[in-house]
């Protein structure tokens, strides 16, 4: 046993030390700081929220003046110079815009918008959401149409709350939210069994072709080999999620807060809209925050983090456990990489298959009777439990998909090393299914 | 301290070992011996429990072999193997430690080895970065770091170069007389001569012989002798108590080999004695080539 624990010892620390895990291990974090930053950038860009911006209005329509009300960064003002002495002071001041409105309002190319510098896109919606309000409103009244009636009527917001009885009383379920999680859970575990299976093959190979085999044979058993690699790769694989995890979260909680104050402004904005005494209602107040980055954010907290994350923890595990241990018997059945083409596409057709499947037909049937079936097979369940987890999964089945993978991988592994105590001492012998099946019944 | 009995391996296409027994004393150099393909490597693996015999016992120092004496065995394998990207140092550690011994102790004798080597300045490079030559200095050491009491050695001169070779070479011996037990295969029978106690030859999965070098050696004389002389011409006429098997002429100095028939070497002396001036009498004894290619091409002509 102390052998084992040696090689887990060595089989982890080789890797750990690698330059590329810790690329891996940064990059992920490293990629959504950079999501939050553009996030974040693209607000900073858009708010400017130190600099107060005054737009100059010179109305020759007659329609717009002094209805324009101001925001935070915007402040309305009825231009008292003529146009050719505004467009100078202009000049002067970097910051400031000029809004012209010919009397041609409203044939296209009738508004002008003037400034130094480029105008941020934020700032054209904000005009141009406000004169489409003023335009409107006045048309209604134009039209003898009681725009405070009107309003009344119109008010009416509709949001559905989705909301799921559990045995647990009824709960909030957000079917967005969901879909996401189980499409991410469902990648995530795909790929990283993949990845950690395929390193596992690899050092069984590079020992093989290295020819170290033999002497580590000599010294301790093929079983207590291979399960000190698959043992040690496989903590490799948590000790990167952990630490996605942490430095995650971390990021997350950070960049969290930036959009947070985001959204303090927006609530400011609202206020103002709906300060009495305004020529005219708001008739579109945002009720909900605009930024599609922080509608994300919010609905992304409806998940049950710890309980999806406890599951995929325990499926990647089980499942590398289960899939690692065939990679490492065609590790040990070929003499190098580019043979174990023919052995790869048998063992990862299930988990293609159901992968494929999860974005076709599983993420809109998380309940069907083939989401069951593929979720309690050991070699698809890593897959189908993903994402059907975040819609809820009942108990029982929880159950018994958990404890059909720990007999899985149980049954892998003996399989497995039966292959690879023989397999691993083979040179320059062309493995076939048929050599394999021969080897499995070597007697010891 | 290792003794063989009866043991056969069987595998699917061929037979490796059919009923192989052996005896290795305690403190011998022993040479296990044959052609390529024989069941010395097969042999070799079952001594080190990497695979099993189909029967057969084996017992090591009065001990049926089971996965204690792992650590009293150090094995260098003929197909030498480390893992390239790890540094030379850690890894023999390592691989010391799989054999039983401490981090600790394992550094330091690493670091004698080193030093005795004059390999110090490798200790951080990786196995990658190192000639064939100097990998095969580290294997060695890893094979003997854990102090064994059996060292089993395959084909343990192939792949160095001659310099390296001796080094290695004086090493063994000295092992040897630090009271470790040596098995080593080889098909070099010039280091069979120099180094063993002790051989076996296996030729198509049979032991078809074993014993000291010298009993070999001996059983292998045919009364054959050199003999240099200063004088006359003999003329074979059958007169002589021995027959002509060569004769080199230079200037009046003969070079002879020739076979007794049936008389000792003081009765060919006594006859030669009169007649010439002796320089040099010397009796032939089969090298362990000889005695080699002898009885396998013996045993393939038996087989045939």
């Amino acid at each position: 046993m102390n052998k084992v624990l040696l090689i887990i010892q060595r089989e982890y620390l080789s890797r750990v030390k690698k330059k590329s895990f810790v690329v891996m291990t940064l990059l992920v974090p490293g990629l959504i700081l950079a999501m939050y930053g553009i996030v974040a950038l693209i607000y900073a860009k858009s708010d400017d929220l130190n600099i107060k911006h005054i737009v100059r209005v010179h109305d020759e329509s007659g329609i717009f003046q002094g209805k324009f009300h101001d925001k935070k960064n915007l402040v309305f003002v009825n231009a008292a110079q003529s146009v050719p002495e505004s467009k100078a002071d202009l000049k002067k001041n970097h910051d400031d815009f000029l809004l012209l409105i010919s009397d041609r309002f409203p044939q296209p190319g009738a508004v002008q918008l003037l400034s130094k510098n480029k105008p941020n896109f934020n700032i054209i919606d904000n005009i141009s959401d406000q004169m489409n309000q003023i335009a409107t409103s006045n048309s209604l009244v134009k039209a003898g149409i009681d725009t405070a009636k009107l309003n009344e009527a119109m008010k009416s917001d509709i949001t559905i709350d989705a909301k799921q009885i559990t045995d647990k009383g009824v709960e909030d379920s957000s079917v967005k939210a969901s879909y996401f999680a189980g499409v991410a859970g469902a990648i995530l575990i795909y790929i990283s069994l993949f990845i950690y299976g395929a390193q596992v093959m690899r050092g069984v190979i590079e020992e093989k072709t290295t020819r170290i085999i033999v002497v580590i044979v000599s010294s301790v058993k093929p079983f207590q080999l291979m399960l000190g690699k698959i043992i040690g790769v496989g903590m490799v694989g948590l000790t990167q999620f952990m630490l996605w995890i942490v430095l995650s979260t971390g990021v997350t909680y950070i960049a969290g807060g930036f959009l947070m104050k985001d959204k303090a402004t927006v609530k400011t904005e609202q206020t103002h809209l709906d300060k009495p005494g305004t020529t005219l209602p708001a008739t579109d107040a945002p009720t909900t925050p605009k930024s599609p980055a922080l509608s994300f954010y919010n609905s992304l907290q409806t998940i049950h983090y710890g309980y999806i994350l406890s599951c995929f923890i325990f499926y990647f595990l089980t499942g590398y456990l289960l899939y690692s241990a065939l990679f490492a018997a065609v590790g040990s059945a070929v003499d190098s990489e580019t043979e174990t083409q023919q052995f790869m596409f048998p063992i990862t057709l299930p988990l293609l298959f159901t992968y494929l499947l999860s974005f076709a037909f599983l993420i809109n049937n998380p309940d069907s009777s083939l989401a069951f079936w593929l979720s309690v097979i050991p070699f698809t369940a890593p897959v189908a439990m993903m994402v059907r987890i975040p819609f809820g999964v009942p108990d029982w089945q929880l159950a018994l998909s958990a404890a059909m993978m720990i007999a899985g991988f149980l049954f892998t592994t003996w399989v497995a090393s039966r292959i690879y105590r023989v397999g691993i001492l083979m040179y320059g012998k062309k493995a076939s299914y048929k050599e394999l099946a021969k080897w499995f019944f070597y007697k010891e | 301290m290792l003794s063989i009995r009866n043991i056969v391996k069987q595998y699917a296409g061929h037979r490796a070992l059919s009923d192989v027994s052996l005896e290795v004393e305690s403190g011998q150099i022993f040479g296990l011996l044959g052609p390529n393909g024989a069941g010395k490597t097969s042999l070799i693996r079952i001594i080190n429990q990497i695979t099993a015999p189909d029967s057969g016992q084996i017992w090591f120092n009065g001990e049926q072999l089971n996965q204690s004496h792992i650590e009293r065995i150090g094995y260098m394998p003929e197909e030498r193997g480390l893992y390239k990207k790890m540094e030379i140092g850690e890894q023999m550690i390592y691989l010391a430690r799989l054999k039983g011994l401490s981090r600790e102790e394992a550094r330091k004798r690493l670091k004698y080895w080193f030093e005795k080597l004059e390999i110090q300045n490798w200790w951080n490079k990786k196995v990658e970065e190192l000639s064939k030559g100097m990998q095969q200095k580290a294997q060695f050491v890893a094979t003997v770091l854990h102090e064994p009491d059996l060292i089993i050695l395959d084909e343990p001169f192939s792949g160095f170069d001659p310099v390296n070779a001796e080094i290695i070479k004086d090493e063994i011996l000295e092992l040897n007389r630090k009271g470790a037990t040596i098995l080593f295969s080889t098909h070099r029978m010039e280091s069979v001569e120099e180094l063993c106690d002790a051989i076996a030859l296996i030729h198509q999965s049979h032991k078809i012989l074993d014993g000291s070098i010298k009993d070999i050696r001996n059983s292998y004389r045919n009364n054959t002798f050199l003999v240099e002389y200063n004088g006359p011409q003999f003329n074979w006429d059958g007169s002589q108590p021995f027959t002509l098997l060569e004769e080199t002429t230079n200037n009046g100095d003969h070079l002879l080999k020739i076979k007794l028939n049936g008389q000792s070497s003081n009765q060919a002396l006594q006859y030669l004695i009169p007649k010439v001036q002796i320089t040099r009498w010397q009796e032939v004894i089969p090298s362990m080539h000889e005695v080699f290619i002898n009885k396998v091409t013996k045993t393939d002509q038996g087989h045939e």
